[in-house]
């Protein structure tokens, strides 16, 4: 580790390290909502969650928490994804973990909802 | 940068570890990597949480769900249910009234507290210190070493207000005013880490939990104080504490912020630790720097004061773990900040350790001027079983009790001082009506007897003249005038002994005889324990064949 020089470079650590830390805090600006239920899981939300995770970290975006969720009840969408930023919740059905990649690419991090694998949207 | 989407901080506090902690954490982790989690789930060993009582505990973010009394065989179904699937253990989450899914803040016990001190604990990973730094750690360090003089660091602490946390209640930025206008090129820092008190560890959570918060108030007053070397004297009996500390003196050095030339400042400053043998009288600041030139731990004569003649005679500024612990807020959110906290006289917040008979035990930070009866039933959860609360001993074996009469009075200085008890360092514990006086008071009353150093005669001699008369009331042989006795010993014990723990040993005894004279009286008169804890049976003796007999009353 290399010594901290001047008070600038404390509050640059003190920011970087904040964001490993922001998970603690529910101070963020997108919420992923998984359904982990059953039938969630059967039909391969696993595999979603976890390239979601890799995808974000790859691209160094922690502004975000990750709720794991029951069955919405539509399990024939399975598995369901609901991604609330900006007061706005939508959820996404069928998710494939190519198609969760590209949530978190447009949705999550640019702000931009892919319209056609929306099946639902609600305004908090 | 790996992002965890699920935070498990589990407390390894040293009480929720000898609960069990370290065996569920262990199986915790097992069962993770057996999920295939490793990578999303993150376990954070943090400090102690407070809530001792619920422990071992763990709290899992982002939701903040609590999960209290874990064993090992309980973290297959929280990694299977709440991990995996998202749905919390209900039957492991701690049971707040009307709440499905309590988070911490929703929790009565912590709801009422006001965290400073502890404001870390059980949120960051005592072991790292960009945990630490990410809470704006060793920015106060920063903007005092950047854009402050040292008599302006003094000057803020004294507007603050903030009084010792180790008892007496000394205005601390005085005592930095005084070390700080001593012309010596040497001058020394201590921290006072012998935390003795039965049933008190408020310091040692702090060590454990924050260690890092300690070493930045000391170095700020290594600044402020122009001070070249820092002490902590810890017992050696917190092995957990000591651990933390070292390894967070190591990271601190490591990062710049300990050591020569410290954020390229020119202040150069370094922190050592002594470990103490166990010796309650050493957390007494003068048998303490004896004990760390390597003396016998016997308190020396005041004046010269420390300040002025401390450690190897040089002007030394000692303060307790609490009081360096609140200097970084102070600094860092200013003087105004910290005296809105509290009352007038005495601002800020003070750390308690709950004990006795009262529902939820543990760990408190509450403002100064709360009253008592807040912290035993709002905080607290009131007494267990349906019984009623009887008295709160506060200051350990220094201070004195606070009966149900008083159960409004303020939590500050000047109120204590009024019926005769002290703020101490924390101690508290809550008694019911099962609780007998005389006992509780025989009880602190042994224990500084056993660790008086024998320097000074009134507390070598005194004390155990004053124990044997407690002996002799509760084993149904009290004698008409043994109160006056107690009295007038207790009051010659406190004006002519050299060290705070001959001043305040006669504390315990003095005050419960204030208020719970009429249990003295029915000892003595009617040889009866109105609680029936002491058993009022004379005493057997042993005569020369070693036959066990009784002694005979005479008639």
């Amino acid at each position: 580790m290399e010594k901290i020089k001047s008070l600038e470079d404390l509050k640059n650590l003190r920011d970087k390290a904040k964001e490993t830390l922001r998970t603690r805090s529910g101070d963020v600006k997108v919420t992923i909502f998984a359904s982990m239920g059953t039938v969630g899981i059967a039909a391969g939300a696993r595999e979603v969650l976890k390239m979601i995770i890799s995808e974000l970290e790859k691209r160094n975006f922690s502004d975000v928490e990750i709720i794991e969720g029951g069955s919405l009840g539509l399990d024939v969408e399975e598995p369901v994804l609901t991604i609330e930023r900006a007061g706005t919740k939508i959820t996404y059905g069928k998710v494939t973990p190519e198609m969760a990649k590209q949530i978190v690419i447009q949705h999550v991090i640019n702000g931009q909802p892919i319209g056609e694998y929306v099946i639902a949207r609600s305004k908090k | 940068m790996k992002i965890f989407r699920t935070h498990a901080l589990v407390c390894s506090g040293a009480q929720c570890l000898s609960a069990g902690g370290n065996n569920f954490k262990d199986a915790l982790s097992a069962e993770i990597n057996s999920a295939g989690l490793q990578d999303e789930v993150q376990i954070v060993e943090t400090g102690c949480m407070g809530s001792c009582e619920m422990g071992p505990m763990m709290v899992v973010y982002p939701e903040g769900t609590v999960y209290i009394k874990l064993v090992p065989s309980d973290a297959a179904e929280i990694v299977k249910e709440h991990f995996l699937k998202g749905r919390p253990v209900k039957r492991l989450m701690w049971n707040a009234s009307g709440k499905e899914f309590p988070t911490l803040s929703e929790i009565p016990f912590f709801a009422k507290q006001t965290k400073l001190v502890l404001r870390n604990c059980g949120i960051i990973n005592p072991e790292n210190i960009e945990e630490y730094i990410a809470n704006d750690g060793y920015l106060a360090l920063g903007k005092v070493l950047t854009s402050m003089k040292p008599q302006e660091v003094v000057d803020e602490i004294k507007k603050s207000g903030l009084r010792g946390r180790g008892g007496a209640g000394f205005l601390t930025g005085l005592k930095w005013g005084y070390v700080a206008s001593q012309q010596s090129g040497d001058k020394y820092v201590i921290c006072n880490a012998d935390e003795g008190d039965p049933g008190a560890y408020m310091d040692r959570s702090v060590l454990e939990s924050d260690p890092h918060t300690l070493l930045e108030g000391m170095i700020i007053a290594g600044y402020a104080v122009g001070a070249i070397k820092g002490y902590i004297y810890v017992r050696a009996e917190y092995p957990l504490a000591v651990k933390r500390v070292a390894l967070a003196l190591k990271h601190a050095r490591a990062f710049g912020l300990l050591g020569s030339n410290i954020l390229n400042s020119g202040f150069s400053f370094d922190i050592a630790i002594r470990m103490g043998a166990g010796a309650f009288v050493c957390g007494e600041e003068t048998a303490l720097i004896n004990s760390i030139e390597g003396k016998r731990g016997e308190p020396r004569k005041k004046p010269p004061y420390p300040s002025t003649a401390g450690l190897f005679d040089k002007p030394t500024l000692i303060n307790n773990v609490e009081t360096f612990a609140n200097v970084p807020v102070i600094i860092h959110k200013g003087a105004q900040f910290f005296k809105k906290i509290g009352t007038a006289t005495s601002p800020g917040t003070k750390v308690f350790s709950l004990a006795g008979k009262v529902n939820t035990t543990g760990l408190i930070e509450v403002p100064l001027g709360i009253t008592l009866r807040e912290i035993v039933f709002d905080i607290g959860g009131g007494i267990p079983e349906g019984h009623s609360f009887k008295g709160a001993l506060i200051g350990g074996p220094s201070g004195g009790v606070v009966p149900a009469e008083h159960l409004d009075i303020a939590i500050d200085y000047e109120s204590l001082d009024s019926i005769g008890t002290i703020m101490g360092s924390g101690g508290l514990i809550i008694m019911d009506e099962t609780s007998c006086m005389v006992d509780i008071a025989k009880f602190f009353l042994k224990f500084t007897v056993e660790e008086s150093c024998g320097k000074c005669t009134p507390c070598r001699e005194g004390t155990p003249q004053m124990l044997k008369i407690l002996q002799r009331i509760t084993s149904g042989e009290g004698m008409p005038g043994d109160i006056e006795n107690l009295e007038r010993t207790g009051r010659i014990i406190s004006r002519t002994s050299l060290c705070g723990l001959g001043q305040s040993a006669s504390n315990p005894v003095l005050s419960t005889i204030r208020f719970f004279k009429n249990e003295y009286e029915s000892h003595i008169n009617e040889k009866k324990c109105p609680s029936s804890v002491c058993d009022m049976k004379p005493k057997a003796m042993e005569n020369k064949n070693g036959k066990k007999i009784r002694v005979r009353k005479i008639a």
